[in-house]
């Protein structure tokens, strides 16, 4: 699981109305090298969630001192343009769990695939 | 010889000689490659010949000749089905001779008939997997020279080919010609009608032969049923085993007019092949008769062994004794007793009498009565078999329907998109510039998306664990057709409309009842080859492998203990014909599957006899204008676009700003 995907990923557990963002418990973590697109990078940041990222690259000790608030210049920032594509797409959670914030209910993630599925009461 | 003068040498080789150099160096590197086979450039005693061998339809008379030509050939082994033969000369002279002289050398092989170009490249040893000497399943009788010629022509005679009677049925088979007398077999459901006798009964000549039958033991009552089989070469007919509640236990069987291969297999996965001479007499008793199946594989020669051997032969894979044997015209006279008790065999699991049509499947559902019952039928007819079938489900996905992918392709740059039933993400990697997301309800399948380097996770589509309003597009491609219910249905479609942000689209894709549209098939019903998994065609065989049918195929009025109708069984590849409906999978090629399915007996396999299991999947197919219907029941949401394609319904929905 990139942290892309996870920060699209919300619990669904129901009664739950802060569900957002998931806690990320890793046992693996890994680093896989994706080639550097800025423009893409550009555009995914105006579309994801900046704490949820900055939250969860900083439970993974990943997140290479960004800045709390999207730089202003960003588009132009080679610099951070590679931290953030470093965070949402080269770092991935193999082995863990994801834990919803207001539940305490934990989904597994095993061999980089979180099981989002909820039981039958839960839903 | 140093490099300098293997230079010279090379140069002066002839246009031709290098080109034949080539080849053969050509031919070796495939020998290493396919087959391990090292060859040295040291002579030895040894030669592989390349193209040389039986797989390419070169007898081994024919070959040996050709190799004995040029020195004293020691052995000569063609392993069976391979493209290649090793030769031993009795020294390294001749076999460098042979290197010399038949390189290049072209023979016209009897096989296929065209002409094959032999290379030759000394190897250290010979070697090939030789298989223990099989032996003829128990109670397997093949008795050579049963019949005299005077006989056999007599018998053939008999056999009225060419008018069309109503006393005896005859039937021009799609791979070969039958006639029965004293009852019709029926292929329609392997047996016979024993309360109508044909009025032609087993036509007096074959008299003296099932008197020799009776006396020699092999039989304590005379046959009442014949069936006369004739094969052109090239025709054959599928693994079966004779319908146990159709006939008693001793079938006997007389090869006429030519000789043939008939293959054995026992459930456990034992073969052996069996030759069948002109004129013999094949007897199977008990276990032959029983429990393995027997069949003839189309094929125009078969491999048989060379030499002359002592009684009934199995055709092991002895490579020392192995060649071609071109087929002929082969008439069978196959006697049987038709059955009036049900049979008691010691094979219950193949036989029709001890487990009749009561299947190992649960017996088909019922339509949902409430959404507890639509959870329990999904969870068992479909999201069950996705998990058991997944890997060769995923094998059978791999192109993108073309419209699914011009969606994708239209998105714009740094658009979010869900799959929502992605199986295996075949749609997760179509547009490079958009970030894709897939979740699927089958983790086997997810797992296949994670393994491809996808991003997906396991969710049910009726409650997708992402962030509404964030996506700008959302995909559901075969998937709602999967829902039970109507309110399931539309559960599924709303759920794709939360994740959309206003002004996303939605793709849907459903199975559509009319396959037929426009006056254009659907590819569903053109394609008869195994594309969409379609049961392999059966209809020419006496296929008791078929006993063990899903249940109350293609019945509707058989009601459930509640007395709901029961949910019927589409055969593949035809029209639908009722909504709701359960679809076979006839699952192939999966050892490790069929291991894991007898662990997990709740899911829905009915594993057959002899052939692969068969999952049922739940299908609700879509009526003209339904999709349509069901959309315009979810709020803030509008449809911008709707088709047929392929046999599917399909919307784009775009989410209204608000």
């Amino acid at each position: 699981m990139k942290l892309l995907t996870h920060n699209m990923l919300t619990s669904h557990v129901k009664g739950v109305t802060k569900g957002y963002p998931l806690l990320i418990k890793a046992t693996e973590v890994k680093v896989n090298e994706v080639d550097f697109n800025p423009q893409f990078i550009s555009r995914m940041i105006p579309k994801i969630e900046w704490s949820a990222l900055i939250q969860a690259a900083e439970g993974l000790g990943h997140l290479q001192d960004l800045p709390s608030a999207v730089a202003p210049d960003f588009e132009s920032n080679e610099d951070f343009l590679r931290k953030v594509h470093r965070a949402l797409l080269e770092v991935e959670v193999i082995e863990g769990c994801l834990q919803c914030p207001e539940s305490g209910r934990e989904f597994p993630i095993s061999r980089g695939i979180p099981n989002m599925l909820l039981n039958e009461d839960e839903s | 010889m140093d490099a300098s003068a293997e230079n010279v040498k090379l140069v002066r080789k002839t246009k031709e000689e290098k080109k034949l150099l080539r080849k053969q160096i050509k031919a070796s590197h495939t020998l290493l490659k396919h087959e391990g086979i090292n060859t040295v450039t040291q002579p030895t005693q040894h030669l592989v010949v390349a193209n040389g061998g039986l797989g390419n339809g070169v007898c081994r008379e024919q070959l040996l000749e050709v190799l004995a030509g040029v020195g004293t050939v020691i052995y000569l082994l063609m392993p069976p089905n391979k493209p290649y033969a090793f030769v031993t000369y009795q020294s390294s002279d001749y076999s460098q001779r042979a290197h010399a002289l038949l390189n290049g050398q072209q023979l016209q092989c009897q096989g296929q008939g065209q002409v094959v170009t032999l290379y030759l490249s000394f190897v250290e040893r010979v070697g090939c997997e030789q298989q223990e000497s099989a032996a003829l399943p128990p109670g397997l009788l093949v008795l050579e020279d049963y019949v005299s010629q005077e006989e056999e022509a007599r018998l053939l005679q008999a056999v009225d080919w060419a008018t069309h009677d109503n006393e005896t049925v005859h039937k021009a088979l799609k791979h070969r010609r039958v006639k029965h007398y004293g009852y019709e077999f029926r292929y329609d459901n392997n047996n016979v009608d024993k309360d109508k006798p044909l009025t032609t009964g087993i036509p007096p000549v074959c008299d003296p032969v099932l008197q020799r039958c009776l006396k020699d033991g092999h039989i304590e009552v005379l046959p009442d049923q014949l069936t006369v089989n004739q094969y052109e070469s090239g025709q054959g007919i599928p693994p079966h085993i004779d319908t146990h509640s159709a006939f008693e236990d001793t079938i006997l069987s007389l090869s006429l007019g030519a000789k043939t291969v008939m293959d054995f297999r026992h459930p456990d996965g034992r073969s052996v092949a069996v030759v069948l001479p002109e004129r013999s007499l094949l007897v199977m008793k008990g276990e032959s008769r029983f429990l393995w199946t027997h069949g003839i594989t189309p094929r125009k020669f078969d491999m048989v062994p060379a030499y002359e051997s002592e009684g009934p032969v199995a055709v092991t894979s002895d490579p020392s004794n192995l060649t071609l044997s071109r087929r002929g015209t082969r008439t069978s006279f196959t006697f049987r007793r038709v059955r009036r008790a049900p049979c008691d065999c010691s094979y219950p699991t193949v036989c029709d009498s001890q487990c009749p049509p009561a299947p190992p499947v649960p017996s088909a559902p019922s339509l949902p009565q409430d959404d507890g019952d639509a959870s329990r039928l999904e969870e068992q007819f479909v999201h069950q078999v996705y998990e058991e079938i997944a890997s060769h489900f995923s094998s059978t996905r791999h192109s993108p329907w073309p419209r699914v992918r011009d969606f994708l392709l239209a998105l714009p740059a740094g658009a979010l998109v869900a799959d929502v039933g992605c199986g295996n993400g075949k749609y997760l990697g179509i547009n490079q510039e958009v970030m894709s997301v897939g979740c699927d309800r089958s983790s086997s399948l997810v797992q296949i998306c994670g393994e491809r380097g996808l991003q997906a996770f396991v969710s049910d589509a009726l409650e997708v664990p992402l962030r509404g309003d964030t996506c700008d597009a959302c995909i559901s491609i075969a998937v709602i057709h999967h829902f039970s219910t109507q309110e399931r249905r539309l559960a599924a479609v709303k759920e794709l409309v939360r994740l959309l942000k206003p002004g996303g689209r939605a793709l849907i894709y459903v199975w559509a009842m009319e396959q037929e549209y426009n006056k254009q098939k659907s590819k569903y019903l053109k394609d008869s080859k195994d594309k969409e998994n379609m049961q392999p065609a059966t209809d020419e065989g006496e296929h008791p492998v078929k006993q063990s049918p899903p249940p109350n195929s293609g019945v509707t009025t058989n009601a459930s203990t509640d007395g709901a109708p029961r949910l019927s069984v589409h055969t593949n590849r035809t029209a639908f014909n009722s909504q709701d409906l359960l679809v076979p999978w006839h699952l192939k090629g999966g050892e490790k599957d069929t291991c894991k399915r007898a662990g997990s007996p709740s899911a829905d396999a009915a594993p057959t006899p002899a052939g692969a299991p068969v999952f049922h999947r739940y299908y609700h197919v879509f009526q003209k204008g339904e999709l349509e219907a069901l959309c315009s029941l979810v709020e803030d949401v509008e449809i911008r676009t709707s088709y047929h394609d392929q046999g599917n319904w399909c919307v784009i929905l775009e989410k209204l700003l608000k």
